[in-house]
Order: structure tokens, then sequence, then C-alpha cells
């Protein structure tokens, strides 16, 4: 077991849409208490990554969001629970390549359709519901073994 | 590939962090779709790109790239570096194109970061 504790560490972050300046301090956070946990470094790396592709994804489409995350003795849980336009069609967003990015977005090199896949490749489970008009909530587990 | 000899290769100043210039590379990807760069990660690895803004230096850290060059002469604003210099990632400035960047140091033999 690679954690120090049996007990679970929890954090949260309030995440502001539209503005890149504060992009990956969730995730920055996230990397640096799982190093100090000595979870292997892969693990790390993809925890990190899922977290900051939804961090960005926040600035780019909602207004706010919550990120919670909670690590455990055998997985990470990452949950974000944005207040945004909510997705029409999760299928087709899940699909690589599509996006409804803005050409402000494109243009700082994001945008183009790999967020929520990579989100997905990332982590050992994944789920995504989301209400148009209301929000969408995305979790995901990371195992470790 | 040690990053001193990059420089060399890439006829480029070492703009920050050069007291890092002797990390050792396994790897680079050439990109402007900073998302590209996360879905392909690869540790150790060397980014060649012509953004500047520093949510480059935050997605250089997330995917575990120690090194960016900018092509095109691009030379980052203040809060890039500052950052580049908080996180100890070195950066780099080229006159090359990106093309042209990622062929000499492929021709050198640095793989890129998908070539097993």
């Amino acid at each position: 077991m690679p954690l120090n504790s049996d007990k679970t560490i929890e954090g949260s972050f309030q995440l502001v849409g539209g503005n890149f300046a504060t992009a990956g301090e969730a995730s920055g956070e996230l990397k640096r208490t799982l190093t100090d946990l000595g979870v292997a470094e892969e693990i790390i790396r993809r925890a990190a990554i899922a977290t900051f592709e939804a961090e960005i994804n926040v600035i780019i489409y909602a207004a706010a969001a919550r990120l919670l995350y909670f690590i455990g003795p055998s997985s990470i849980r990452i949950r974000i629970e944005d207040m945004g336009p909510g997705i029409e069609n999760i299928e087709q967003a899940m699909q690589e390549g599509y996006s409804t990015a803005p050409e402000w977005v494109r243009e700082m090199g994001w945008g183009a359709g790999m967020g929520l896949p990579n989100m997905k490749k990332n982590s050992d489970e994944f789920n995504i519901e989301s209400v148009v008009g209301e929000g969408t909530t995305v979790e995901m587990v990371l195992n470790i073994p | 590939m040690i990053l001193k000899e990059i420089a060399k290769i890439l006829e480029a100043s070492i703009i920050a962090n050069p007291e890092n210039s002797e990390i050792d590379i396994h790897s680079a990807c050439s990109a402007d779709m900073m998302s590209a760069v996360l879905y392909y990660h690869t540790p150790n690895s060397l980014l060649i790109t012509s953004l500047t803004q520093p949510h480059v230096i935050r997605t250089a850290e997330i995917a575990g790239i120690k090194s960016i060059v900018f092509v095109l002469d691009k030379k980052p604003d203040k809060e890039t570096i500052d950052l580049a210099q908080k996180k100890k990632i070195p950066l780099l400035s080229t006159s090359f194109c990106m093309y042209t960047a990622s062929g000499r140091l492929f021709k050198e033999g640095l793989p890129g970061c998908l070539d097993k």
C-alpha cells in the first residue's frame, strides 16, 4: 500500500470560469499532495492531467465550479460540479476532436476536442452527468494498485 | 540528449533557468495545441511551441515536460518567465521555425514523444 495512512484525505477548490491565469492551481496542489503521500509517479501524472483538463473545461465553458478530491488507500476520486451551460449530447462531446470552444480559446491552444476524452483516458472510472441550463458533473476514479 | 546540446543544435539562447541546462531530455513533441500536449504526455520530454503564455508552463509541469523551446524568436513575457523560474523549467528561444527546429533535433537522434 503506497499511502502512509488509512485515512481518506480530502480537499476542495472553487474554480472560476473565463480566466486562464488560475489554470492548474487545483491540479498543481493535488499533484503536490499525492507526491507527499508517496503515490507512484505515473498515477500522479494521470491524476494531474485529468484534473488540469477539468480545470480548463471550467475556464472555457462554465461560470464557476467546485472541485473535490478524496484520496484513500486504494483510490483517488476527483469530482467536478460546474455551473455551466450543460452538455446537450454527451456522446458527441466525448468524441475526440468534437469541440464547441470559441475562437479565443483555440488561439490559446485549447478547444481541440480532447479534454473529456483525455479525462476518461487517464481515469480508471469515468462518469459524466449533465443538465442543459444547470451544469455538468464529472467524477473520475484512479485506482492505486 | 542533454539540454545544453539541444540549445547548441537549435542555436538557441537559454532565457530562463540556465543552471538546469544539464538535464537529460528523452524525447520531444512539437505542438501549439496544449490539449494535444496533455493527451500525448511523455515524461522527461521537450516541448517545441510558438505559444508563450503562462498556461504553457503550467501545461508543461502537469504533462512531465522538462523544458520548452519557443520557435521563431518568440519571447515570453515576464509572467511566463517568472512562473518557469518558480517551476525550475528551463526555457529556450530559437530563430528556427517549428519544422526546422524539430528536424534538426530528430536528425541528431532525439526521438518524438510517441516513438518507441
